[in-house]
């Protein structure tokens, strides 16, 4: 499948004489293929939002290489611009516009008709709404008007940063549903959000960020079998039969904590295996489950972000790829 | 050229344009409302009443040199007189020659359009330059204040390209305020000519020069509107530019012109930024440095002048320009968007 978006070796670095020398994107990666919903993660600070505006000419790169729709970026930005929809972190209109001479004059700058307009405005559900200063929005409706003034160009590839920050409930599953139909009407979508459960609901394939380095990336499916830990929950029929079954599952070399009710087993490639083990004991097995793992733990996981109590994690206390005790988990350009 | 165009929609459509525009367009018909009532004709019974002043006048210089000269023949014969206050021969105090008093010294004030239009063209400039600045500051200051500059980046990201044709529309927007309201500037202060004053000697070497001073006040708008945008763009916030002209205002023109004063400078004022607006629109300010004699009021001595002419203003604005806007359009080029 064709990328629509590809980016090697990234590099970012602020310099401060107080501070000293910070780098924001240290080497990132990324592809996004065409048609996709494409996730991109990463904790606080770790240079999601540095790698939108790098992408889209507001920042500067200080090395790599990018291409949106097979043109070099910055260079051909121009060339590209009318075929890319983005926002970038939160929305930010002039207050005493309304949302339809917000669009109206977006529009005119980029020659785009204005009956495309009404089209977005009915798009995002601010058709009614559209005459009222943006300074009496709520966020949620500022967040409505920035996927509005984005999608005005009817893009190919649509960049959105947070685009369900600050929506209501409803408006998050709508804009779920939005973001299926416009990938399904071929346009490829990034959408950068911390709401991991949607993300995991919607995305085809995602990128997790980590301190300016990619620490994973693929179809969502297989990042979260990479990350599977092979824990199978294991209930019999008897409970005082569980003493019994940890004992011959750990003499099978297999890793077992006991509960109550049931066991956790770890290290389990075949489920069967623990079946097979527990019959020639004459134990019987009410359920077997292997415990699915979900985009949040993965990213807690990969990130090293998880809470920990008693813990104040700082900002920058991510993962980096390439430190001691990590391994990098994605190839380079065009992988 | 869409560009363009929405810019000039959206300077339009921007309240504190249309505040500032509107503020200042009644600050000027308040300056023609107010020449109005002050000013009026001089006819036949105006110029009676100034010559019956003058002879009231006249009358009472004469009445009072004689009880001065009687005062003085009196201390003299009594040898009281004071050594300073009474010249030597009492005789020589006599009232002045009557022609000395001038009836017209007595005529109300009147507005003669070629005599006063020209200086009615210093506060027009004036004002329509500050209007510009304000606008100009606030015209990118709110864009990038309110991420709009962001927005139009994402839209048609060539930054310089959309600078410049912000200040171009921005430009032309001032332009078409500012011939406007110098036609209607004219147009006021001939009917106030007409109505309350004359209209008398206006040849077309009048017209041309009132036509040459009020086109360097529009440029000298235009000039401030571009470093009013310059200054915002270069700080980001429509408040760099504002704090700017005051910073400038405050300390570069009053602490300065102390200074220069305390320090005893010859022609201080060459130092001090108005001087050359008003050289600008005057064509030429001559400074005087009064120490250089011993002036006395006979005119044997003349102080030593200096003249600052527009073509040196014209040199100083275009090096204000070039600063302001080459530094913006730098750190446009230069400066990531965050």
């Amino acid at each position: 499948m064709p990328a629509v978006l590809e980016i090697e070796g990234l590099r970012k670095t602020y310099k401060s004489r107080r501070r000293g020398t910070r780098n924001a994107l240290d080497g990132f990666d990324m592809r996004v293929e065409a048609g996709q919903v494409h996730g991109f993660l990463g904790p606080n600070g770790s240079g999601k939002t540095t790698t939108l505006r790098t992408l889209l000419g507001l920042i500067r790169p200080d090395g790599g290489r990018m291409s949106i729709l097979g043109h070099d970026v910055p260079a051909a930005l121009p060339t590209v611009a009318g075929q890319v929809g983005a926002i970038v972190e939160s929305p930010q209109f002039f207050p005493h516009f309304s949302a339809r001479d917000t669009l109206s004059l977006l529009a005119g700058a980029g020659d785009v008709p204005a009956e495309r307009i009404d089209e977005v405005l009915e798009l995002v559900g601010l058709r009614d709404r559209a005459g009222e200063r943006v300074k009496t929005y709520s966020l949620g409706m500022k967040q409505r008007l920035a996927v509005a003034s984005a999608l005005l160009k009817n893009p190919k590839l649509l960049i959105l940063d947070e685009p369900a920050n600050g929506l209501d409930p409803g408006g998050i599953r709508e804009m779920r549903t939005l973001m299926r139909t416009l990938a399904e009407s071929g346009m490829t979508v990034v959408l950068s959000s911390h709401i991991l459960g949607e993300i995991q609901l919607i995305c085809d394939s995602v990128t997790i960020i980590s301190l300016g380095r990619r620490v994973a990336f693929g179809p969502v499916e297989e990042v979260l079998a990479q990350h599977s830990s092979g824990a199978v929950r294991v209930r019999l029929e008897a409970v005082t039969d569980l003493p019994a079954a940890a004992e011959a599952l750990i003499r099978s070399g297999i890793r077992v904590t006991g509960h109550p009710d049931h066991l956790m087993l770890a290290g389990v490639d075949k489920p069967a295996t623990v079946t097979r083990l527990l019959a020639e004991q004459g134990l019987y097995v009410s359920e077997l489950a292997p415990v699915a793992v979900d985009l949040e733990s993965v990213f807690l996981e990969l990130t090293a972000t998880a809470p920990v109590p008693g813990q104040h994690r700082q900002v920058d206390q991510s993962t980096k790829v390439g430190e001691a005790g990590q391994t990098s988990t994605g190839g380079g350009w065009g992988a | 050229m869409s560009l363009y165009r929405t810019e000039l929609r959206r300077l339009a459509k921007r309240r504190f344009t249309r505040w500032a525009t509107l503020l200042g367009l009644l600050v000027l018909a308040a300056v023609v409302v107010g020449v109005f009532f002050t000013n009026e004709k001089i006819g036949p019974a105006q110029l009676a009443q100034a010559e019956q002043r003058a002879e009231q006048e006249y009358q009472q210089q004469v009445r009072w040199s004689e009880q001065e000269r009687a005062a003085c023949e009196a201390a003299k014969a009594g040898g009281t007189a004071e050594p300073d206050r009474y010249p030597e021969d009492c005789s020589v105090i006599s009232p002045p020659p009557r022609e000395a008093i001038e009836a017209q010294w007595f005529l109300p004030s009147t507005f003669d359009f070629r005599e006063s239009f020209g200086f009615t063209l210093l506060p027009f400039a004036a004002i329509l330059a500050l209007v510009g600045f304000v606008v100009g500051a606030s015209f990118v200051g709110a864009e990038w204040n309110t991420g709009g500059m962001m927005n139009l980046l994402l839209w048609r990201p060539k930054r310089l390209t959309v600078l410049l044709t912000k200040l171009a529309a921005l430009l032309s927007g001032l332009l078409a305020v500012a011939l406007s309201a110098a036609v209607l500037w004219f147009a006021g202060f001939w009917l106030v000519a007409t109505f309350r004053g004359s209209t008398e000697k206006m040849t077309s070497g009048a017209w041309q020069s009132f036509a040459l001073t009020g086109l360097r006040g529009v440029v000298l708008a235009l000039v401030l509107a571009t470093a009013g945008f310059a200054l915002a763009s270069l700080g980001r916030h429509t408040a760099m530019a504002l704090g700017g002209a005051i910073g400038v205002m405050v300390v570069g023109q009053f602490a300065l012109g102390i200074l220069l004063d305390m320090a005893g400078v010859r022609f201080a004022e060459a130092w001090l930024l108005p001087t050359y607006a008003m050289a600008w629109m005057q064509k030429k300010v001559t400074l005087q440095d009064w120490q250089s004699c011993n002036a006395t009021f006979s005119g044997e001595c003349q102080p030593a002048t200096l003249d600052i002419t527009w073509q040196q203003s014209s040199v100083l604005l275009a090096v204000g320009v070039i600063v302001t806007l080459g530094a913006a359009l730098w750190t446009m080029r230069r400066r990531d968007i965050s």
